[in-house]
């Protein structure tokens, strides 16, 4: 008990320091506003990414509607603060309540389909996620919900994506997060076992929502407008190329995915047209060579550090 | 103990039961044979709640059992092996048996029934950070049973256990369930092997094409023509 507490203190405190680096860099403007805005990006996509995971990688019910989710997030927090004038965590509370909603009663009919026919169920309702927004004139309509102030600085989208990777870490390690493993292992097992394999899809992606929803606000926050242009299908895969690239079911695989893909999006913003040509191509040489994702279902952590420095030494120990 | 009456069964069109009744009493180890497509897994599934059957009731102690969802007939203590063993497999010996204790929460119950589990599969105890895909067929079965068995279950529900396993493994695979018999757990056996189903069980009922067309002790089973010709090779 006393090991697991010092392990986490020991990361948070590593998250702290993480945290005053960069931000010291941004202050003494070593990172210029460019980098600014990716850091921004990549702990949104981060979020977003190990969120999806939980989904995707956890629980095995394959989603591409999280733009969907992420819309929803990005317009009600907008309505938040600039129609209501309320504060912004009031309105990234509400957003994640919303998109967890919705996720919560979307979840429940079309969780019951399986593999392909989830994947163009959740495909389709992001589509129509958008599409009502985008008829829906109160926040803009098809010109986008414009003049919505920058709330988002580099702390809040740091500290809540700390947040998202602590919530999704403990529950992933609890015994509702066994549950949902058991549930992609082997759903009729699982069954067997008396899990309620329903209840905890739906709630993998209630949560998996929730966290969608704080990302879109974030999102909304930082680049001043929410446009349904920002939210097609092409935003839901690219957040599902960052978990499958990072490996489904690899929290640290989902950040590395994230913070990839992100940063290599970034470095070719100067050849707008070779980039989807290199990302395509990384993704097929991924593909071809690691089919399950940089990390596959492992996960970083000092204890593998430890194991590669301690390695030769306990290789004597055992030859004793 | 357990009581099955009359019930039918549908796969969409298909009808897959038809007036299937039976009874298991407690402390026994009743077995339904039968060939390939007759009912037998359908039979085990609808009991444990994967199916809902559209007629008849079942009942367990006395409690209707047939609208509950599976989870809830877990918790009553009827505990299903599935067919082909259906192990997590890309978890850990150990982790499959935790999940097993799923519905539980008495901790130290749990950890005796640990210590049970591998004093019975002693290469279960041997492998358990092993990860469970990794296992042989005959491990991945033992697994499966004592997954089951970590929920406590009053009665065990196997289905076909023999199922591409090596002859002497088929051997102490039965010989495994005799024991768990012994020490109390009732058990319905779903079985193509009827030779073997046969010797370990009290009473056998023989399913074919949704029916039931003979049933007895398995004695008796074992001595009928028509169960040795269909059945036993001659």
């Amino acid at each position: 008990m006393n090991a697991v507490r010092k392990r986490d203190l020991l990361s948070l405190l590593g998250c702290v320091a993480l945290y005053a680096v960069i931000q010291g860099l941004i202050m003494v403007d070593i990172l210029g506003p460019f980098w600014q805005l990716n850091i921004v990006l990549i702990c949104i996509n981060i979020i977003l990414a190990v969120s999806l995971n939980l989904i995707n990688g956890f629980t095995g019910q394959f989603s591409i509607g999280h733009a969907g989710f992420m819309a929803v997030g990005a317009y009600l927090g907008a309505v938040m603060t600039v129609k209501l004038h309320l504060p912004f965590i009031v309105a990234i509370i509400a957003a994640a309540a919303a998109a967890g909603l919705l996720g919560f009663i979307i979840g429940l009919p079309t969780l019951r389909l399986s593999g392909d026919y989830l994947a163009i169920a959740t495909l389709g309702l992001g589509e129509i996620i958008r599409i009502t927004i985008l008829n829906i004139s109160y926040v803009g309509g098809a010109s986008g919900f414009m003049g919505i102030p920058r709330y988002t600085t580099f702390t809040w989208a740091f500290f809540l994506m700390i947040l998202t990777i602590f919530v999704i870490k403990n529950l992933i390690n609890s015994s509702h997060g066994r549950a949902c493993i058991s549930v992609r292992e082997n759903e009729i097992a699982a069954e067997a076992m008396g899990v309620d394999t329903t209840r905890y899809k739906v709630m993998a992606f209630t949560i998996g929502a929730a966290f969608a929803g704080i990302a879109g606000s974030l999102f909304s926050h930082y680049f001043y407008i929410a446009h349904p242009a920002s939210f097609t299908f092409m935003r839901s895969f690219d957040i599902l190329t960052m978990v499958v690239l990072g490996g489904l079911g690899s929290i640290t695989g989902s950040i590395t995915g994230a913070l990839l893909l992100t940063f290599i999006s970034a470095v070719l913003a100067s050849y707008p047209e070779w980039r989807m040509v290199i990302y395509s191509l990384m993704l097929i040489v991924l593909m071809l060579y690691r089919p399950q994702g940089l990390l596959g279902n492992h996960e970083i952590s000092l204890a593998i550090f430890k194991r590669l420095m301690g390695g030769v030494k306990s290789g004597n120990a055992q030859n004793k | 103990m357990l009581e099955v009456k009359q019930i039918d069964v549908y796969y969409g069109a298909i009808h897959a039961l038809k007036g299937v009744s039976l009874e298991v009493v407690e402390g026994e180890i009743v077995t339904l044979i039968g060939a390939n497509g007759a009912g037998k897994s359908t039979t085990l599934r609808t009991i444990s709640g994967l199916l809902k059957p559209q007629k008849g009731t079942i009942t367990f102690e006395g409690q209707t059992i047939a609208a509950k969802p599976a989870q809830q007939i877990v918790k009553l203590g009827i505990s299903q092996v599935p067919e082909g063993r259906r192990i997590f497999a890309n978890m850990s010996v150990m982790e499959n048996l935790e999940l097993g204790a799923y519905i539980r929460n008495d901790n130290k119950g749990i950890g005796e029934d640990l210590d049970m589990v591998f004093k019975r599969f002693p290469r279960l105890a041997e492998r358990r950070t092993q990860i469970a895909g990794t296992l042989s067929g005959g491990e991945q079965q033992m697994l499966a049973m004592g997954r089951a068995l970590m929920s406590r279950p009053r009665i065990l529900l196997l289905d076909e256990p023999s199922m591409g396993l090596a002859p002497l493994l088929v051997k102490e695979i039965f010989s495994i369930i005799k024991e768990i018999n012994a020490a109390g757990t009732t058990i319905l056996l779903v079985e193509q092997n009827a030779h073997m189903a046969l010797s370990i069980a009290h009473k056998a009922y023989v399913l074919e094409t949704g029916r039931i067309t003979l049933s007895g002790t398995a004695k008796e089973l074992a001595a009928s023509e028509s169960v040795r010709k269909a059945y036993l090779g001659g």
